[in-house]
């Protein structure tokens, strides 16, 4: 243990000290307890809110695409319930991977934003008697947690908001699920702490100007990867290649290997780039949250 | 240096205050990256359990960046510093165990209530639910909050948020309590009711190390004052020794206009009991002993040498007084 080896200036000092000291290990394991139990009070505080802000995107995404266009004879995947049926199972994923993406935008990015600037209350959390670190840490776990909650409360409405004739084939792949939709939730956690620690509280609109926008729209959540090829200048497939470089792409096509039928890419891709995309996101977070809270 | 297990720290009894030094530092020294200016230059510095230890100097004079090392959110340059005889540079999970912090900002948990902000500052520092419980609810009395307890922070003046962190910052029982100037910002009635505070939890026992630019809060609430410019320390003493030494016990500030340079030679040689006279702004500041006639005799020396007098005040020393006559500028610079 950490403390068997604690340097003391000398013998008097060490005894002076009423406090009961406990090792480093138990005590950052009952911080982090407390961190979580603190961000579940609040989010249980807050829980209408929650469902609400978690809800609504999904909500009007699918009132719009699968019941407002079927209705006015604009349906999105060629005219009649087949074409329209089939963009609905490529869009009901992608609703799926944008709330895990915006509630890991929601819950760190914006909370982290406020607690670095104006409410300066990461000086109190981060004097929790353990690694600066774990504190970062933390958020992202909780944040992924809430991505989970979201992504369970989303597929509910898309099996009920939509014209009639017009639904998403959906077929869960458990294992898939399992895994997947945790690994999406803590990258776009990390995602959060990246941005997080990034943008200060004034600068937040610019984040989702330059960031979050191009994010959403290049990150398959409307289209699927796979059916990007099409578009290319003199033989090079570039939007298809482009959009590679977006993290959201592979949870979006992870969330359709997941939850349908539909071709989506190969999960032996989807996997390790995930997983290289969380570690990085987490590293470089990890990295700006030490060098915001320590000078 | 030893070697001790946590046990063994834990197990010992407390010695006699004053036996030695809970916080320690060496040679401390602290340059911002991209800055030229030492923030804190080579620091040696020790407080006593029990104490309550003041670093009074205007902004900039390193007492900010010297706490903020010894609760681990600056990190040293060189030199070194121990809480209770942990180094915090090489184990600052384990010295925050020791310390209880009162920042400049309000940092309260604004999703919680008064109540919630102790409780789980408790189970953050690993004390159970009951503990925890019980313990958030002696503090709201102890600290006139409970009738708070369930408000949310933000209905919280800011005396009484004040209070609050303080009583957060002393829920796990820390071997010193850090206070980054506490009462800036506050207004006087609230000053007061703070100090007071802090000066029942150092009855307790409670070591308390706190910056400040107030010279009156230096010298009605601590024990010993470090006065810091430019990062080191240039005096410390019980305020008491600070105000003795630097010679005379009146303050005569003489506001004239003419050449004060002069004017200062004048005071100087033909005021009795003048033990040193220093040119200030718009005027000349004497340090004087036994002046029982002092006032007749700035009057008639003034006038003996034509200049006008404006103003004529007669003090004891000061903390500010220490701090003008070691740096020659005001601590409000």
């Amino acid at each position: 243990m950490v403390l068997a080896n604690t340097p003391v200036a000398s013998d008097e000092l060490g005894q002076q000290i009423s406090v009961r000291l406990r090792p480093v290990l138990s005590a950052s394991y009952q911080a982090l307890g407390a961190l979580l139990l603190r961000d579940l009070k609040v989010l249980w505080k807050d829980k209408w809110i929650f469902a609400l802000r978690t809800v609504i995107q999904p909500f009007f995404l699918c009132f719009v695409f699968l019941y407002v266009f079927p209705k006015i004879g604009q349906g999105v995947g060629g005219r009649g319930p087949a074409g329209e049926s089939a963009f609905a199972t490529v869009l009901v994923p992608g609703v799926a991977g944008i709330s895990i993406m915006f509630q890991g935008v929601q819950s760190i990015a914006l909370n982290m934003a406020q607690e670095f600037g104006f409410t300066r209350e990461i000086e109190d959390r981060v004097q929790a008697p353990c690694p600066i670190w774990l504190v970062a840490v933390e958020k992202v776990l909780s944040g992924a947690a809430q991505g989970v909650i979201a992504a369970a409360l989303v597929l509910p409405i898309a099996a009920v908001v939509h014209a009639p004739g017009v639904h998403a084939n959906l077929d869960l792949h458990w294992w898939i699920v399992l895994t997947l939709v945790p690994l999406a939730c803590i990258a776009m956690s990390g995602l959060g702490l990246l941005l997080g620690t990034s943008f200060e509280p004034r600068n937040i609109g610019l984040m989702f100007g330059f960031i979050i926008l191009p994010i959403t729209f290049l990150g398959g959540t409307y289209y699927s990867w796979t059916t990007l090829a099409p578009v290319q200048v003199g033989g090079f497939h570039w939007l298809q290649v482009l959009v590679l470089l977006n993290p959201l792409i592979y949870v979006n096509e992870g969330m359709r290997a997941a939850f349908t039928s539909f071709p989506h890419m190969h999960l032996y891709v989807i996997y390790p780039v995930l997983a290289c995309f969380a570690g990085a996101l987490l590293a470089l977070g990890l990295r700006n949250f030490r060098r915001r809270v320590l000078s | 240096m030893k070697q001790m297990s946590a046990t063994q720290l834990a197990a010992e009894p407390a010695m006699p205050a004053r036996a030695a030094p809970i916080i320690h530092t060496e040679e401390l020294t602290k340059v911002y990256p991209g800055s030229r200016l030492t923030a804190v230059d080579h620091l040696n510095l020790d407080v006593y359990v029990g104490e309550i230890f003041g670093l009074l100097g205007p902004n900039g004079a390193g007492k900010t960046t010297t706490a903020g090392i010894l609760t681990t959110r600056v990190v040293p340059s060189s030199g070194r510093a121990f809480v209770g005889g942990i180094d915090v540079a090489r184990h600052p999970a384990l010295a925050k165990q020791l310390s209880g912090i009162v920042s400049q900002q309000n940092t309260l948990d604004r999703q919680l209530t008064v109540w919630e902000n102790l409780y789980f500052h408790g189970r953050l520092f690993g004390m159970g639910r009951a503990a925890s419980k019980e313990t958030a609810d002696r503090l709201l009395t102890q600290f006139q909050l409970e009738k708070w307890a369930k408000a949310s922070v933000y209905a919280l003046s800011g005396g009484m948020a004040q209070r609050l962190m303080v009583a957060r910052a002393i829920f796990h029982r820390p071997a010193v309590l850090f206070l980054d100037e506490p009462t800036a910002g506050l207004d006087p009635q609230s000053r007061l009711a703070l100090w007071s505070l802090l000066e029942e939890l150092n009855k307790d026992g409670q070591t308390i190390l706190l910056t400040t630019h107030y010279m009156e809060e230096a010298d009605q609430l601590c024990d010993r004052v470090a006065i810091m410019d430019h990062g080191r320390i240039l005096a410390l003493d019980t305020p008491a020794s600070l105000k003795g030494s630097i010679g005379g016990d009146t303050v005569v500030t003489v506001r004239a206009a003419g050449d004060l340079e002069r004017l200062r030679q004048v005071l100087e040689t033909e005021v009795e009991g003048v033990r040193q006279a220093q040119a200030v702004e718009g005027g000349v500041r004497l340090q004087v002993t036994s002046g029982k006639k002092v006032m007749r005799e700035v009057v008639q020396a003034v006038g003996r040498h034509d200049f006008d007098l404006l103003d004529l005040s007669v003090a004891e020393p000061t903390l500010e007084t220490v701090f003008i006559t070691l740096t020659g500028r005001e601590l409000r610079d």
